[in-house]
């Protein structure tokens, strides 16, 4: 028995194969979601993949918000189900405010592809628990809408709780992949929320699983493999 | 245009006399005289804005047709050549019942209007000839030239063009693995924005653009058709631009990724349930193109009812319908059956689709607007028999001057201290510089398959996860070599890219090209153009590798003044397992650097040239077929055998840019001597065709040495990868942060 991962594809969803690859290539069975069905084939585990879902037009992950499939993602995310959201799901899970804050466009005003370098800075998520707490990786960054915002108030209480998940590296050279790449405030490129069952972030971790493939590292892998854990020994 | 009474076939045959605003719409005398001729009457309004659009010299090859013939006359044999010239795109066999089908394109005129939607619907137009093949587009390479780096313009176009197309590109989920970014002035007024993509499907999936069987329907499918970009082609890319002339911007069309991703996977699932008995994407020409290349390539004819296309602007008129270039749609021919099927599948991804027509089993097209019949004419007589024209060609007057102006006399580093600065200068000068702030700006994980991208010597894409097949494609074109001698300056740039694709492991295939130049009308130009298409038939037949389709890009001028000729060329490779690709980087220390080719003192269109003198003269490099192939098959085989582990061409720059690249990519330093026979000088600078640098394993040197000796491959042992300094003994030592300061800071500076 593996864990059954489903992977939403939304109109403009990019990511979505990618993702599916991910997660097989970590031991578990990708399952197709489609946003217009509110069915989750009773997934284990549910991402929110990278793209631009409906053209990113009004605000990033303003629409796909209010498809069919999130009505059940967001009761079922407030019930425990693991949800991960990378990038446009990020996005998604912000507008969806299972996640705290918003993002904004990046501060350069480009869009920016790299291989980021972050710090693990929360392994006891469902996401992260493969992970060491502290642990520094890389993980493709490609995106236009990458800063994080939020209040003072949200700010001070994800440092305070200990809910961010990621951080940029801030150190060092950033033509190394080291830097806040967009601005993003206490350079946060990913959360999680109290409970641990729903975590975002703008790096790609589905595009680090292959050593040959696009960044040639797999750091990425430990997301996939650490909710199949989870859910195999539950 | 009047359309009281509605200008029917009817109608303009019972007044012969009104007078049609052909010249208005781009047509010649002589022209406008042979659609009467053809059709018997006076066109009607929409006729007349088909023929126009048709026989614009973006769409109809007049002046350049006699002499692309040469791809298909001196083509060689190829068993990996499924699809040739004259479809959407070429499809090549790359085994294991794959097909690859690739094309460049330009889209240089609307981006000098509208970088950005100019560039944006350059990558939409090349991703849709790709899906109407039949393959799901797996990459995207863009190569761009641009006037002076320090011209106030260019910081008006040259970001727009980059975030055109990023913004167009990340959106559809294509990496972006490739192309080139090249400054001159002579680009300032005529930027060249060509933009290149490709498919991947089975062999039993290639579709093609013709509709056959009487009674199948004709689905218009994707965006509305709106006001954009009607005459765009026909008038933006036919003309040269002119102060005098009001401005053009309503001519530029708008482009929408996200309809374009939609269109992309409901065609593909059309596809998968064979739904689908002819495509044709609508670019420039729109309808009046797919029309009639869907009517002209089947066995019958076609009815086509106006009224029932989707519009974005009511008032629009028959003849705007006919022309408009909106972009993100497609027309599909579909069996009265399957019909429903393929609505459905269009509805599942919000894509309008209309039944707009049908196959008729006549020989006329036959378009109706209010009930009355406004086109009725021969399809091939508007697709392709449009005007062919002879155009008068002369070696220009000045071509002689030009090459006596020998680059090989120019002032050369005296001293070790000036050898080292130009050095600098070279790797830090715009053209050299590293293009990382622009290549950022495009995605080129997305898909993950990607197994090399820009800065590397070829994109890489794995298109089996099972056993590891994968293509490559690089693009290459030297201006300058060009405007010395086009027809080697063509032969060069097919060698580079070929060398390009082979240095990565892969073995070359097939050739797309973009052959950018100035105006048909100038004696020079065309001659020139024609140079340059003998050069590139002559090198790909001797290289075996046949041109599959491409794109002429004429008109590059502004006033008198015309671009370097330029032609762009595509090389597709195949390599079986991406597992053995080589990378631009160096992997270790303590690994040997070989010189692979010869060296000689050719510095005639160099960047050395360039960069330190300012300088155009003289002949390009010599052009050695024979050698770029025994190169190609000494890597390609080295790369399988794991003797490599390293290896980057030669070319503008020479050894010192390449070894420069590999250093900072790899973050490991080069110790280099200068062999024998050689001065430090040309050694650094000279730009023989024909070389690549290789870092070699220890436990290889044998092996390889032994390999490239039986095949008579020149080899010299040049240095070892060491350090963090690049250091040619007895002359200079530079190290790495100076010299990614120096590649590195240009791009940025000037732009950001």
């Amino acid at each position: 028995m593996t864990a059954r991962i489903g992977v939403v594809t939304f109109p403009g969803s990019l990511d979505d194969r990618d993702t599916q690859r991910a997660v097989r290539l970590a031991g578990a069975e990708p399952v197709a979601l489609w946003h217009k069905d509110k069915d989750l084939k009773q997934v284990d585990a549910v991402v929110l993949c990278g793209g631009f879902s409906y053209g990113d037009y009004l605000r990033a992950g303003a629409i796909a918000r209010f498809s069919p499939v999130m009505d059940t993602v967001i009761e079922q995310a407030k019930a425990g189900l693991p949800v991960l959201g990378i990038c446009n799901g990020f996005q998604i899970l912000t507008e969806a405010h299972l996640l705290p804050g918003g993002m904004l466009g990046n501060d350069h005003l480009h869009f920016i592809c790299r291989d980021q370098k972050l710090r693990v800075e929360n392994a006891e998520t469902a996401w992260t628990s493969d992970y060491e707490s502290g642990q520094e990786i890389h993980i493709p960054l490609k995106n236009m809408d990458g800063r994080y915002v939020a209040d003072q108030y949200t700010l001070d209480k994800l440092e305070a709780e200990g809910l961010v998940a990621f951080r940029y590296l801030a150190r060092g050279d950033a033509a190394d992949g080291y830097g806040n790449p967009n601005g993003s405030l206490n350079d946060i490129a990913g959360i999680t929320n109290e409970a641990g069952n729903v975590v975002g972030l703008m790096p790609h971790p589905e595009h680090a699983v292959e050593p040959l493939i696009g960044s040639g590292r797999t750091d990425g892998l430990p997301f996939f493999t650490s909710i199949l854990k989870k859910l195999v020994n539950a | 245009m009047s359309r009281t009474p509605l200008d029917t076939v009817e109608h303009a045959a019972a007044t012969p006399d009104v007078e049609l605003p052909w010249a208005e719409l781009g047509l010649k005398k002589d022209e406008y005289e042979r659609i009467v001729e053809i059709l018997g009457r006076r066109p009607t309004g929409a006729e007349l804005a088909m023929y126009s659009v048709m026989w614009s010299e973006h769409c109809s090859y007049k002046s350049s047709k006699v002499h692309l013939r040469q791809f298909g006359e001196k083509a060689p044999q190829s068993d990996a050549l499924l699809v040739g010239i004259g479809e959407n795109a070429g499809v090549v066999d790359v085994g294991q019942g794959y097909a690859v089908t690739f094309k460049v394109e330009s889209h240089n005129h609307p981006s000098y209007v509208e970088p950005y939607q100019g560039a944006a619907t350059g990558v939409g137009g090349i991703v849709r000839d790709i899906i109407a093949m039949g393959a799901r587009p797996v990459a995207v390479v863009d190569p761009l030239r641009f006037g002076a780096p320090d011209h106030p313009d260019t910081k008006r176009v040259l970001p727009g063009v980059v975030a055109g197309i990023g913004g167009y590109g990340n959106c559809l989920g294509l990496p972006n693995i490739g192309g080139e970014v090249v400054f001159d002035a002579c680009y300032q007024g005529n930027p060249l924005v060509n933009a290149g993509a490709i498919g991947v499907m089975r062999h039993e999936d290639i579709h093609l653009a013709k509709a056959s069987g009487a009674g199948n329907k004709v689905v218009l499918y994707g965006a509305r058709t709106g006001g954009d970009g009607i005459g765009g082609a026909s008038i933006l890319a036919s003309e040269t631009f002119d102060d005098a002339k009001p401005s053009k911007r309503p001519a530029v069309q708008v482009g929408d990724p996200f309809q374009e991703k939609l269109l992309i996977e409901c065609t593909l699932e059309a596809f998968e349930e064979k739904l689908v008995v002819g495509i044709q994407d609508l670019g420039a020409a729109g309808l009046s193109c797919a029309t009639s290349e869907l009517a002209s390539n089947g066995s019958g004819g076609m009815r086509v009812t106006l009224d029932d296309v989707p519009l974005r602007d009511s008032t629009l008129s028959p003849e705007e319908i006919l022309m408009s270039e909106s972009q993100e749609r497609m027309c599909a021919v579909v069996e009265p059956e399957k019909v429903d099927r393929f609505l459905e599948i269009c509805e599942k991804w919000d894509v309008i689709a209309t039944v707009i027509g049908e196959v008729t089993d006549g020989d006329r097209l036959e378009i109706y607007w209010h009930g009355g019949k406004i086109v009725d004419v021969d399809p091939r007589t508007v697709a392709h028999e449009g005007p062919v024209y002879e155009r008068p060609y002369a070696r220009p007057s000045w071509q002689d001057e030009l090459q006596a102006d020998d680059a090989n006399k120019l002032p050369r580093p005296e001293t070790s201290e000036e050898l080292k600065d130009q050095v600098l200068k070279l790797v830090a000068s715009p053209n050299q510089a590293s293009k990382k702030w622009i290549t950022s700006q495009y995605d080129h994980f997305v898909q993950g398959n990607t197994v090399l991208a820009q800065p590397e010597d070829s994109g890489m894409i794995r298109i089996d996860e099972e056993t590891g097949l994968g293509v490559a494609i690089a693009t290459d074109g030297n201006g300058r070599y060009a405007k010395l001698d086009p027809y080697a300056g063509a032969q060069l740039a097919l060698a580079e890219a070929y060398r390009n694709v082979a240095t990565t492991g892969a073995k070359p295939l097939a050739v797309s090209d973009c052959l950018n130049f100035g105006s048909p009308e100038d004696p020079a130009v065309m001659w020139q153009f024609a140079e340059a298409i003998r050069g590139l038939a002559d090198a790909c037949q001797q290289l075996g590798t046949p041109v599959t389709g491409g794109n002429v890009s004429l008109y590059n001028q502004t006033g008198e003044v015309a671009i370097h000729p330029t032609p762009v060329v595509a090389v597709l490779g195949v390599i079986d397992d991406v597992a053995r690709r080589t990378p631009v980087a160096f992997q270790e220390e303590g690994q040997l650097l070989y010189l692979l080719g010869d060296t000689r003192a050719e510095f005639g269109g160099s960047a050395w040239s360039q960069v330190v003198h300012d300088h155009l003269g003289g002949l390009p490099p010599a052009v050695d077929l024979e050698r770029e192939r025994l190169l190609a098959e000494i890597l390609i085989s080295a790369s399988r055998d794991g003797m490599i582990d390293s290896a980057h061409d030669l070319s503008d720059g020479g050894l010192i840019q390449a070894v420069v690249e590999s250093a900072l990519l790899g973050g490991k330093g080069a110790r280099l001597v200068v062999p024998d026979g050689l001065d430090a000088f040309t050694f650094l600078f000279s730009e023989s065709a024909g070389r690549a640098v290789v870092a070699v394993p220890r436990s290889e040197e044998v092996r390889f040495n032994d390999m490239c000796g039986a095949r008579g491959l020149p080899v010299t042992r040049i240095g070892v990868v060491d350090g963090d300094s690049v250091e040619l003994q007895g002359e200079f030592t530079l190290s790495l942060d100076e010299l990614r300061e120096a590649h590195e800071a240009t791009i940025p500076a000037l732009l950001a």
